[in-house]
C-alpha cells in the first residue's frame, strides 16, 4: 500500500459556478507527496495554483476526485471535522504572516494549540518554546509583531506552524513579502526543517525560489503541465553568504 | 475552546479599544442606572402612599348603607337609615376577628368658643374610634361608655379646631365650646396627625359620644357608618365576611336579595393606590428600558464592526483550527462581557443616583433587590441577544475569502 505517502490526489477537479458559466479551476490533477517531501507547486496566475492551495489547506473541498491526506479522505469530513483536521495536521504559513496584532511571539505560536482540546496550558507552554527555539527567535518572544522585522514575523509564523507537529507544512508565497536576504533566510529554514524530516509544500510562483525545492509540479490552465524532481538542491544557505555585504546597510 | 481563554481573548480585545469599549458600555450604564433609579422613585412613592394609608388605620373596615331607591329616585347614601346600634351589637357579638366596632354619626357646624367660632364637623362616636382610626388623646381624657350610655355633652378636640378656637394658647379642656347651640365640655384634645393622602386635614375633626349627637345635635336613630378594624390586616377579608353575614342577619335579607350596606376596607384602598404607582412605575421603567434597548444597539453596532475590522484574525483562526462555535463564542462573549460589566457599573451609578435624588430632592426612594436583579439579568440578556447577529456573521464567514480580506 501507500502508507508512506502524505497526500494521495487522484483526478482532482473542482468547478465554481458565477452566474450563468462554470468556471473549471482545476480539470482532472492527480499526484502523490511522501513524506519529507519539499515540493514546490509554480504556476502563474489563473493557473489553478490557488484553488490547489486552498483544497490541499482543506479549506476548500474539491468537486470531484479524491484527496486523502494522511490517509484521511477529506472530500467527506463535516466542516468542524474539517477544522479538526487543520488543527492537527497542517501548518499554515502565509504570504502576510497573519500574525495577531499587539500579541506577543509566543502567544501567537501558541494559537492552534488553544484550538486542540487535548493540550492543556502547560503542554501549550513548552511546545510554543521548543517551536520559537526551532526557529532561533526564543529572546524575541516577549515582543509583539510591530516589534518585530518582516523575517522575525515570518519565522514567528512558521513557529506557529510548527507547534502542533503537523503532517505537512502549506506555505502561500511565503517569502513574497521578504527582501532577497531575507527570504533566503526564510528558505534556509524550510530546508533545515526539511532535513529534520518535515514534509513541505510551497506555492509560489517564482521560479528561483523553487529551485530550493526538491520536486517541483506546474499547474497551466487547471492542468499538471510538468511534474519534475530536481537532481540537485539549491541550498539557501549558500547562497545567503555568498550575497554582497554591501546589502547589510 | 476553553471559556477562560474566551474570557482572555474578550478582555484582550476590550482593553484594545479602551474608548470604544467605555463609550458603548455607557449605553448599557445609562440603560441599566435609568431603569435602576426609575423603580427606586417608584417604589419608593408606592411605598410612601401604603405608609400614609396605613397610618389611617390598616386594619380598619368601614360600612355604610348602600344607596337606594324610592320610587325611581336613587337616594344618597347618608340618606338610608339601615345601619343602626342594634347592627354595631350584632358584629361585637357574632365576628371574632373584628377586634374594635364603633358606631358613627356626623354632623356639619359652626364650632363656637367665646368670640371665636369655626366650621367644622362633629363626630359622634364610641372610645373604640379611637383604636379604630389610630387617634390618640394627648392632653386630658376620652369619653368611656357610661358617657355614651348618659348622652353626655363631653367633647375631644383636635389640634385645628383648638387653634381656631382658643387662639391665645390657653388649655381648652374644662372649657365649654358650643356646637349648634349645644353646649359641649371639652374634657381631651387629639394628638397632631395632619394632612391624609388626599390632603384632608384629619385634625379638624371634634369626637363627641355617638349618643349625644343621634340625639341632641340630628334628632335621629340610624348611624352614617360603623367603623370597625380586623384582628390584623391579613384577616381583613374574614373580618369583612363576618361582618357582611352578621350585618344580613341583623337585617334579616334573604338569599335572593342583595345587600343594603356597602362595606369597604382600608386594605381596598391601598390596592387601589398601590396599581396607580405601579402602572406609574412600569411606565417610567418602560422608558428607562427603552435606553437600555438603544445601549443594546449600540453594543450590535461596535460587534459588526469589531467583526469587519478582525475579519483576517477570523480567517486565521479558522485556518489553523477554529471551529465555527469557536469564532461565535469568542464574540459572544467580548459582546457578553461589555454588556455585563456596562450592567454592574450601571447598577453601582443607579443605586447611587437613587440615593442622592432622594437625599437632595427628599423624595421617598427604595431601592429593591428585584430592580437591581432584574436589569441585570436584562442587561446579560441583551448582551446575549445583541451580540448573537454578529457573532453568528463572523463565525460563517469563508476562511479563505476572511484571509485574504483587505
Amino acid at each position: 500500500m501507500t502508507s508512506n505517502h502524505i497526500i494521495e490526489i487522484e483526478q482532482l477537479k473542482r468547478e465554481f459556478v458565477m452566474g450563468s458559466e462554470v468556471v473549471r479551476a482545476l480539470k482532472g490533477v492527480s499526484f502523490q507527496v511522501k513524506q519529507s517531501e519539499f515540493l514546490t507547486i509554480m504556476g502563474t496566475s489563473g493557473s489553478g495554483k490557488t484553488t490547489m492551495l486552498n483544497i490541499l489547506g482543506c479549506l476548500d473541498k474539491p468537486t470531484a476526485g479524491s484527496y486523502m491526506l494522511d490517509g484521511i479522505s477529506v472530500a467527506s469530513l463535516t466542516k468542524n471535522e474539517l477544522a479538526r483536521l487543520r488543527n492537527q495536521k497542517i501548518g499554515f504559513v502565509f504570504q502576510s504572516f497573519n500574525l495577531l496584532p499587539r500579541t506577543s511571539a509566543l502567544e501567537n505560536v501558541e494559537l492552534p494549540l488553544l484550538y486542540n482540546p487535548l493540550v492543556g496550558a502547560k503542554e501549550r507552554r513548552e511546545r510554543a518554546l521548543s517551536a520559537l527555539e526551532a526557529v532561533g527567535l526564543t529572546e524575541r518572544m516577549r515582543h509583539t509583531p510591530s516589534q518585530l522585522s518582516g523575517g522575525q514575523q515570518q519565522r514567528v509564523a512558521i513557529a506557529r506552524a510548527l507547534v502542533n507537529d503537523p503532517v505537512m507544512v502549506l506555505a502561500d508565497e511565503a517569502t513574497g513579502n521578504l527582501d532577497t536576504r531575507t527570504s533566503y533566510e526564510i528558505m534556509s529554514l524550510f530546508q533545515d526543517l526539511n532535513q529534520k524530516g518535515k514534509t513541505i509544500v510551497f506555492v509560489t510562483h517564482e521560479p528561483d525560489i523553487a529551485a530550493f525545492s526538491k520536486r517541483t509540479i506546474t499547474l497551466r490552465d487547471g492542468h499538471i503541465i510538468r511534474d519534475n524532481v530536481l537532481e540537485e538542491q539549491r541550498s539557501a544557505r549558500l547562497f545567503l553568504e555568498n550575497l554582497p555585504v554591501t546589502d547589510e546597510i | 475552546m476553553h471559556p477562560l481563554n474566551l474570557i482572555k481573548i474578550a478582555l484582550k480585545a476590550m482593553a484594545r479599544n479602551k474608548m470604544r469599549s467605555f463609550l458603548t458600555m455607557l449605553g448599557m450604564i445609562i440603560g441599566v442606572a435609568s431603569v435602576i433609579a426609575m423603580l427606586a422613585i417608584g417604589q419608593g412613592s408606592k411605598q410612601s402612599i401604603q405608609d400614609q394609608i396605613s397610618s389611617m388605620g390598616t386594619n380598619m373596615i368601614f360600612v355604610r348603607p348602600e344607596s337606594g331607591q324610592q320610587g325611581g329616585v336613587r337616594l344618597e347614601s347618608s340618606t338610608m337609615q339601615s345601619l343602626t346600634v342594634d347592627d354595631v351589637e350584632a358584629i361585637r357579638a357574632s365576628s371574632p376577628h373584628v377586634s374594635h366596632v364603633s358606631p358613627q354619626v356626623q354632623g356639619r357646624g359652626q364650632a363656637i368658643s367665646g368670640a371665636n367660632n369655626w366650621p367644622t364637623s362633629i363626630q359622634g362616636v364610641s372610645p373604640d374610634f379611637l383604636e379604630i382610626r389610630k387617634l390618640e388623646v394627648a392632653d386630658g381624657v376620652m369619653f368611656t361608655e357610661r358617657d355614651i350610655q348618659s348622652a353626655a355633652k363631653y367633647c375631644i378636640l383636635g389640634p385645628t379646631v383648638v387653634e381656631n378656637l382658643f387662639p391665645g394658647g390657653e388649655s381648652p379642656i374644662g372649657r365649654t365650646i358650643r356646637f349648634k347651640n349645644i353646649p359641649f365640655k371639652v374634657i381631651g384634645v387629639l394628638a397632631e396627625k395632619g394632612e391624609n393622602t388626599f390632603g384632608q386635614d384629619q385634625d379638624d375633626i371634634i369626637l363627641a359620644p355617638y349618643t349625644t349627637i343621634q340625639k341632641r345635635v340630628l334628632a335621629i336613630t340610624y348611624l352614617h357608618t360603623i367603623y370597625a378594624s380586623a384582628v390584623s390586616e391579613e384577616q381583613s377579608d374574614e373580618a369583612i365576611q363576618e361582618v357582611t353575614l352578621a350585618l344580613r342577619t341583623s337585617h334579616k335579607l334573604k338569599e335572593s336579595q342583595s345587600d343594603d350596606f356597602d362595606i369597604r376596607s382600608q386594605a381596598d384602598l391601598i390596592k387601589t393606590f398601590s396599581s396607580i404607582s405601579e402602572m406609574l412605575t412600569a411606565l417610567l421603567a418602560a422608558i428607562a428600558s427603552i435606553s437600555l434597548l438603544v445601549g443594546g444597539i449600540g453594543i450590535m453596532n461596535i460587534m459588526f464592526v469589531s467583526v469587519t475590522e478582525r475579519t483576517r484574525e477570523i480567517g486565521l483562526r479558522m485556518a489553523i483550527g477554529g471551529r465555527e462555535i469557536d469564532i461565535m463564542f469568542q464574540f459572544l462573549i467580548e459582546s457578553i462581557m461589555i454588556s455585563v460589566s456596562g450592567g454592574i457599573i450601571g447598577v453601582l451609578v443607579g443605586v447611587g443616583a437613587s440615593v442622592g435624588v432622594g437625599a437632595l430632592a427628599g423624595w421617598p426612594i427604595a431601592v429593591t433587590t428585584y430592580s437591581i436583579v432584574l436589569s441585570f439579568l436584562v442587561c446579560a440578556f441583551t448582551g446575549v441577544f445583541f451580540g448573537w447577529y454578529p457573532a453568528r456573521k463572523a463565525s460563517y464567514l469563508d476562511p479563505i475569502e476572511a484571509l485574504r480580506y483587505e
